[in-house]
C-alpha cells in the first residue's frame, strides 16, 4: 500500500527520464530546510480583469508566496463568503471562463515565474463540464500543479483522482473541524501536494482570531495525513494570524483579504505594489517559526 | 418482467445522479442525518409520531377528489384531484417539515433554517418550528420577496426571520447557496430542513419518503373509488417534491404513466424557462449529481417561470433516474398557459391552484382529450393559489393593458 502512496507525487521529468519531486513536494522540502512555513496565496482569475490576473499572480510570486491558489470563478459557490462570492461574480462578468483561467497560467510560466506552484481552486462542475482528463492534461501543460475543488470530497473523487494522477496533477482536499478520524485517514490516502485544512467550520472570509481548537485539529489531521503538508485556510488575514498559525501548520492560505485589496486598489496605479508588499508581509511571518 | 424500483446506493446515487458534491465541513453532519434518519425510519414510535401530527395538525388523510366539470368538458379520462391544497398551510410542503422537524428533535439540533422559493416551503417551515419550539432563519432570493409578499409576512406572522438574498439572480438557487453557506458555519447546532427533494444525499431520499404519503393515500382512495390504479398522475416539477411524492409508491406499477410538467417560461426555445429536465444535461448543483441547465464552461443558468416555485436551474436526482430509465416523462408549459389554466381550474372547479400546480393543470388540458373515457388521472393539487393573486392579477392587468 505505502508504494501506491508516495510521500510525495513523484512525476517523471520530461526531458531526462528521471524522476523528480512535484513542484509543491520541491517546494516544501525548500521550506523545511530553511525553516519557514508556506504562504499560500490565493486570487480570483478575472478579478479585476482577466487580461490583469497574470500580473496579479506576478505579483504574489514576487512578494514571496510560496504557493498560488488560482479561483476558477463559480456562478453559485457554496464555501465561499461575501468578499470571494462578489469577485467570482464579477470575474464572470469580466468574461473568465476554465480555457482562459489555463490561459492566465501558461502567461505566468511565460513570464520566467517557472518555480512557484500554482493550484487552481474551485467548483466541481465547471471541471466535470471540461472534462475531467481534459482539464488535468491541460492544466499540467499550461503549468499548473494541482487542483482544489471545494464541493468534491474524496467520497466522490475515484474517477479525478485517476485522471488527476495520470496526467501528475495533485489532488488537494479538504478538512474540516467537524471531519472525523475515519474521514481524516480518507483524505490522508487521497490526497497528493498538500492537505487543505479548513480553520474554522464556515465560508472564507477574514476573521480577527485564531480558533483554540486549531493546534489540536491540526495535529489529529497530521497524525493521519500520511506525510503530506498540512495548509491551514479560511478566515485568515493579518500577519499576525499567518505567525500564530505557522506554529502549527505547514503553511497558511490567505485568500479574501487579497482579492479585497485588489478590488479596493483596482484603479490605483500602485496596486501590484501594495500587494507585492503585503504579501512580503505576510511571508515574514511564516519564517523561524519554532515548531512546538 | 421485473418491477420497476429505484432505491439509492449507500452514498445516495441514483444510477449517475445523486450523492454528496458539497464542502467537507457539512459531511459528517450529513452521515449524522442519514443515520438518524434510518434509525427513525425503522423505529415503529417515529412513525406513530410522524403520522399523529400528519393526522392531527396537518389534516391528512386529504381529499381525492372528483372533478367533474372538467371531465365532462376535457371529453376524455375520468379527472381525481389530489387535494393537497387542503393540508395545513395549504401546500404539500408540510409533509415534509413535519418529518424533518421530528428529526431535528431526535438530533438534538436546536436551531433550523430553511430555503425557500414561493414562500411555500418557508411557511411550512416557519409553521413547524412555531409548533415545536424551534428558532428559525429562512433564506428567501430577494426577488421572491417581492413576488410572494403574502408568505413573507406569513412567515414573519409565525415568528421566523425571513433573511432576504440579493446574489445572483436573487431566486429560489442563490436562496439555497446561502441557506448552505450558513449550514456550512453553524452546522453544529443547526438542521437544514431542505425543501424539495433535490441537495445531498440523504436529503434526496428523506424528502420522498416524507412525501411520499401523497402517492400512498392517492393510490388506496383511487383503488376504493373506482377499484382500479390510475392511467396516468400528473404533477408540477420545480425541485421535484410532490411530483416525487406523488410517483414514487406508483413506480412498481407499471400501468400507470408518470408525467413531471416543469415550467417553459416564455418558451423552451428562449433562455428564459425552468426546464431543466427536457432542456439540461448533466451537472452538479447544491451537491447533486442531475440534470442542470447550465452553459458551456458549468456556470449555471437563470431559470425564468412566472411561478416562483419551479424558478429552478436544477431537479431532484432521482427525476433525472426517472427520466434517464424511462420510468416517468416531462412535459413543459408556459408562463401563458400556465396562466390561463390558473383561472380555468378556478372557475371549472371552484378550487384557486398554486401557479406551480396550474402548470399541471395546462397539461392535462392537453392529453385529456387524447385520452378515453374509460381511463383515470390524477392531477396533484400540490398548493393553494392565494399567495399567488397579487402577481396574477397584475400580469392579467399587463395583458389586458
Amino acid at each position: 500500500m505505502s508504494q501506491d502512496r508516495p510521500l510525495f507525487v513523484v512525476r517523471q521529468a520530461a526531458d531526462a527520464g528521471e524522476t523528480t519531486l512535484s513542484r509543491i513536494a520541491n517546494r516544501f522540502a525548500a521550506l523545511q530546510a530553511k525553516n519557514e512555513k508556506a504562504l499560500v496565496a490565493f486570487v480570483t482569475a478575472g478579478d479585476p480583469h482577466p487580461e490583469r490576473t497574470a500580473e496579479a499572480v506576478a505579483a504574489l510570486m514576487d512578494g514571496g508566496a510560496d504557493i498560488v491558489e488560482l479561483g476558477i470563478p463559480f456562478s453559485d459557490p457554496l464555501a465561499d463568503g461575501p468578499t470571494i462570492q462578489a469577485s467570482s461574480h464579477r470575474a464572470l462578468l469580466s468574461g473568465m471562463t476554465p480555457p482562459k483561467v489555463l490561459e492566465v497560467v501558461r502567461q505566468v510560466r511565460a513570464s520566467g515565474r517557472e518555480a512557484v506552484p500554482l493550484v487552481l481552486m474551485g467548483a466541481w462542475n465547471p471541471v466535470l463540464q471540461y472534462g475531467l482528463e481534459r482539464f488535468a492534461k491541460d492544466a499540467v501543460a499550461a503549468g499548473a500543479d494541482g487542483a482544489i475543488l471545494t464541493d468534491l470530497s474524496p467520497d466522490e473523487a475515484g474517477e479525478w483522482k485517476r485522471a488527476a494522477d495520470a496526467a501528475g496533477f495533485d489532488t488537494i482536499f479538504l478538512l474540516a473541524p467537524t471531519s472525523t478520524a475515519a474521514r481524516m485517514a480518507l483524505v490522508g490516502k487521497m490526497a497528493s501536494g498538500f492537505v487543505y485544512c479548513v480553520s474554522r467550520t464556515g465560508v472564507t472570509g477574514a476573521q480577527s482570531d485564531v480558533p483554540d481548537e486549531l493546534p489540536a485539529l491540526i495535529e489529529a489531521i497530521r497524525g493521519r495525513a500520511d506525510g503530506t503538508p498540512v495548509c491551514v485556510g479560511f478566515g485568515v488575514g493579518d500577519p499576525e494570524q499567518v505567525a500564530a498559525i505557522s506554529r502549527y501548520a505547514d503553511g497558511v492560505v490567505v485568500g479574501s483579504v487579497l482579492v479585497d485589496l485588489l478590488h479596493r486598489e483596482r484603479d490605483n496605479p500602485r496596486v501590484l505594489s501594495l500587494v507585492q508588499d503585503f504579501v512580503a508581509s505576510l511571508k515574514a511571518a511564516t519564517r523561524g517559526a519554532a515548531p512546538l | 418482467m421485473t418491477t420497476f424500483t429505484s432505491v439509492a446506493d449507500s452514498r445516495g446515487h441514483f444510477g449517475p445522479f445523486g450523492g454528496r458534491f458539497v464542502p467537507e465541513t457539512i459531511i459528517p453532519a450529513l452521515d449524522d442525518l442519514a443515520e438518524h434518519y434510518e434509525k427513525a425510519k425503522a423505529d415503529p414510535a417515529f412513525q406513530k409520531e410522524l403520522d399523529y401530527h400528519l393526522r392531527e395538525y396537518v389534516g391528512r388523510e386529504t381529499p381525492l377528489t372528483f372533478a367533474e366539470k372538467m371531465t365532462n368538458e376535457l371529453g376524455g379520462p375520468k379527472i381525481y384531484l389530489k387535494r393537497e391544497d387542503l393540508a395545513h398551510t395549504g401546500a404539500h410542503k408540510i409533509n415534509n417539515t413535519v418529518g424533518q422537524i421530528l428529526l431535528a428533535q431526535r438530533m438534538g439540533k436546536p436551531r433550523i433554517i430553511a430555503e425557500t422559493g414561493a414562500g411555500q416551503h418557508g411557511v411550512a417551515t416557519a409553521t413547524v418550528c412555531a409548533k415545536f419550539g424551534y428558532p428559525c432563519v429562512v433564506y428567501m432570493g430577494s426577488e421572491d420577496v417581492k413576488r410572494q409578499s403574502l408568505n413573507v409576512f406569513r412567515m414573519r406572522l409565525l415568528g421566523a426571520e425571513v433573511r432576504p438574498v440579493e446574489s445572483g439572480t436573487r431566486t429560489l438557487k442563490d436562496a439555497t447557496n446561502e441557506a448552505m453557506r450558513d449550514w456550512v458555519t453553524n452546522v453544529r447546532d443547526t438542521h437544514y430542513i431542505i425543501g424539495s427533494v433535490v441537495g445531498p444525499h440523504p436529503f434526496p431520499s428523506m424528502v420522498r419518503d416524507f412525501q411520499s404519503v401523497i402517492g400512498k393515500e392517492t393510490r388506496a382512495q383511487v383503488l376504493t373509488k373506482e377499484g382500479r390504479l390510475p392511467d396516468a398522475v400528473i404533477a408540477c416539477v420545480g425541485g421535484g417534491s410532490n411530483a416525487m411524492g406523488m410517483f414514487y409508491p406508483f413506480a412498481g406499477d407499471e400501468t400507470v404513466r408518470l408525467i413531471g410538467v416543469e415550467a417553459a417560461g416564455e418558451g423552451v426555445d428562449t433562455e428564459r424557462h425552468a426546464s431543466t429536465l427536457g432542456m439540461g444535461r448533466l451537472g452538479v448543483l447544491h451537491g447533486a449529481a442531475s440534470y442542470v441547465l447550465q452553459d458551456e464552461f458549468g456556470q449555471i443558468a437563470e431559470a425564468h417561470s412566472v411561478s416562483a416555485g419551479l424558478d429552478y436551474p436544477g431537479v431532484g436526482p432521482e427525476h433525472s433516474s426517472f427520466k434517464e430509465r424511462g420510468r416517468a416523462e416531462y412535459a413543459a408549459v408556459t408562463d401563458a398557459d400556465a396562466l390561463d389554466a390558473f383561472g380555468w381550474v378556478a372557475r371549472s372547479e371552484g378550487i384557486i391552484p398554486a401557479l406551480e400546480t396550474a402548470h399541471a393543470f395546462a397539461h392535462l388540458r392537453r392529453i385529456a382529450p387524447t385520452m378515453s373515457p374509460q381511463q383515470v388521472v390524477v392531477v396533484c393539487l400540490s398548493g393553494r393559489g392565494d399567495k399567488d393573486v397579487d402577481a396574477v392579477a397584475q400580469r392579467l392587468a399587463m395583458l389586458n393593458g
